[in-house]
């Protein structure tokens, strides 16, 4: 990446003043990034930010209160930020936020989907739009555009829309490429086909809750309606009425704060696509309330707010 | 003296559909985009070239499951009088797993030292494993994820498996391991495999060859013992865990649970389901105190009873079969193994005198 050096500049002048700095650092294999908490000087030489750095760093904010708080964002991560600081559940005086240009960044699903599998990978290339995949001494060419992750390519906010130190040149937000097929096509389905297919994707979930502990915007944390045994909303049966009942209580609790980063789905093991049911709880807000979470620090988000009249809603008369 | 057959690959799935007439057969295929363990259906492609996302856990320990159904009735002379009628409701039936690997086979053999202990059996636990086959496949590929070999087992290792099955080239040679597995060895689609039994051993010693990292863990129940204490340390290595269960979920070792009792007026039934250590909720007493109140204290006792406590009372075994499938899934990459290495390695810092 190119402005990789000039991050951790930026990070060594800042790091005296902080606790921690949040960014990214390479994983287990060349395929997976990690979070990396730098804490030492020494920590900062590990950094690495490129298409790997999938993980919504914003997630870690609120459990750092108190804290003195650096944080890289892509421009999608620091819209949960803003979401954040608009809701005060992050004091802006305790977090640093270090923003660079985002090109992209991969869906390790589609990564696997073209390969078949993505067990034993030797090494990763990455080269303007080209990935080459080293897999058991094979090697395989795919299409950067193949394996980003969807909602890089209707991304409008590349550039962090918030940041204390922004290194790169700002750049331009991707002329929509392609939409939200995969909404477009479950708007298409009757209802009772939209059932079936939430029936059949909710049925392999494990209920390990890793959907609800990556969101960012997902705070009540230990105190969470899936585990409470007093009320008792959910029983512990490994049935679809209570896993799809936790996703919609989830949804109906993003709707109008889900910035769409898409960890939900990213975090499941399961491969559940989540992100699918934000969108559309996401679609019906920006057309009744026209908001859009995580763009504006000042704005109240529509459900955190009263209006004696909505205007799209019609109360009354019908 | 073992069994051994052997079959062509494309006599794989007529094999398993005549199992699949006295059993509950299981082998691994796609739901969306996850590898499970499904129950057989001819008309499903069956994936045996990777490892499954989730091992076969849930054939003997159910994500969750009934363990006993009971009815509150009133004496109609004295109302205050309640009477309870609880029966347990054991699992029925045998169930064969085809295609799980020697990981997932042996993660079993840790439940067994906990659930069927001379002080203890669990009746239901019992009632599964000993009705549940496994038929293990050996992993030709080494995944950058696995580490069976630094466990002391090996990617052909039949430990918790009644049939080991070793991919061949134009099938897959079975040895019986258990006298319940060669009773599944009976089928006129299966011919004698010893005549391919020196090209097999060849193959093992082959993929065993391949993996050259082995760790030594040894010092590890110490090594955590003395790094307890040392809450920057289990801070630190926490600070990116979500808290979520995927690791302790897609566990083949990881044999927790949790009980709830699910009434509905006078009836009702109680369940266990899996808990996981990561959860806040896991440790909370009824007075509210919680002994591990942090992540760092609940990743800490994932780590330290699968190297240090299990080991300390089971005579040193290790209670991780090295699938990986906790490093693979982490959403946050977490990897256990540097975890493990770093408590090793870890030097307290010279006290100044």
């Amino acid at each position: 990446m190119k402005y990789q050096q000039e991050l951790k500049d930026s990070i060594r002048k800042a790091l005296p003043g902080l606790d921690v700095v949040i960014a990214w650092s390479a994983g287990y294999d060349p395929l997976h990034a990690t979070p990396h908490f730098i804490r030492r000087e020494e920590d900062i030489d590990r950094l690495e930010i490129g298409p790997f750095s999938v993980h919504n760093l914003a997630t870690y904010l609120p459990g750092l209160r108190g804290k003195k708080v650096g944080i890289v964002v892509k421009g999608c991560d620091s819209r949960s930020v803003i979401e954040l600081l608009q809701e005060n559940l992050i004091n802006r005086e305790e977090v640093t936020i270090f923003g660079f240009p985002c090109t992209g960044v991969v869906d390790q699903t589609k990564i696997r989907k073209a390969l078949g599998h993505t067990g034993k990978v030797d090494f990763c290339q990455i080269a303007s739009q080209t990935v080459v995949i080293g897999l058991g001494g094979e090697e395989h060419k795919l299409r950067l555009s193949k394996v980003l992750a969807d909602k890089c390519f209707s991304c409008q906010y590349p550039n962090a829309l918030i940041s204390d130190h922004f290194v790169g040149e700002k750049i331009s937000p991707s002329v929509q490429t392609e939409g939200d097929d995969d909404l477009e096509a479950f708007e298409k389905m009757p209802m009772d086909e939209r059932f079936a297919f939430w029936q059949k994707e909710m049925d392999r979930c494990i209920r390990c809750y890793a959907c609800r502990n990556a969101c960012p915007m997902c705070v009540c944390r230990d105190h969470c309606l899936a585990e409470s045994r007093d009320p008792h909303w959910l029983s512990q049966e490994d049935s679809v009425r209570d896993k799809w009942m936790f996703q919609l209580i989830h949804a109906y609790h993003l709707a109008g704060r889900c910035t769409e980063c898409g960890e939900c789905q990213r975090a499941c093991p399961m491969d559940i696509p989540l992100l699918l049911l934000k969108k559309k709880m996401n679609k019906e807000i920006k057309e009744l309330f026209q908001y859009e979470a995580g763009v504006d620090p000042e704005a109240t988000p529509p459900l955190l707010s009263f209006k004696m009249e909505e205007e799209n809603i019609n109360e009354r008369e019908w | 003296m073992a069994k051994v057959q052997f079959i062509k690959s494309a006599d794989v799935k007529p094999w398993l559909a005549e199992l699949a007439k006295e059993h509950r057969v299981f082998a691994p295929s796609y739901d969306g985009e996850a590898l499970l363990f499904r129950p057989f259906d001819l008309e499903q492609e069956i994936i045996l070239d990777r490892a499954a996302t989730m091992p076969p856990k849930k054939t003997v320990f159910p994500q969750s499951e009934k363990l006993v159904d009971f009815t509150y009735s009133k004496d109609p002379e004295n109302l205050s009088r309640v009477k309870i009628d609880a029966r347990e409701t054991l699992p029925e039936g045998s169930t064969v797993v085809f295609g799980s690997r020697p990981c997932d086979a042996r993660g079993f053999t840790m439940f067994d030292r906990v659930y069927l202990s001379d002080k203890n059996t669990d009746i239901y636990y019992q009632a599964r494993r000993k009705n549940t086959l496994f038929i293990t496949l050996a992993c030709r590929t080494i995944e950058n994820t696995c580490f069976c070999n630094w466990v002391d087992s090996d990617p052909c290792d039949p430990t918790g498996s009644d049939v080991l099955a070793i991919p061949m080239n134009d099938g897959y040679l079975l040895e019986s391991v258990s006298e319940q597995g060669e009773k599944l060895l009976n089928s006129k689609l299966l011919a004698d495999g010893s005549s391919r039994k020196v090209e097999a051993d060849k193959i093992c010693q082959e993929i065993a060859g391949s993996i050259n990292n082995t760790k030594d863990l040894s010092q590890a129940p110490a090594k955590l013992l003395a790094v307890f204490d040392n809450m920057q340390f289990w801070e630190e290595v926490s600070a990116k865990c979500l808290s979520c269960g995927a690791c302790t979920y897609l566990c083949p070792s990881c044999y927790c649970f949790n009980i709830t009792d699910e009434t509905n007026g006078m009836k009702g039934k109680r369940l266990r389901s899996w808990d996981n250590c990561m959860s806040a909720q896991f440790t909370m007493e009824a007075s509210g105190h919680n002994p591990r109140p942090t992540k760092a204290h609940r990743l800490k006792n994932r780590v330290g009873h699968k190297f240090s406590y299990y080991p300390t009372i089971h005579g040193g075994v290790i209670s991780c079969c090295g699938c990986g499938r906790c490093i693979k899934s982490c959403p946050a990459g977490i990897d256990i193994r540097e975890i493990v290495l770093k408590a090793i390695d870890f030097e307290p810092a010279a006290v100044e005198e």
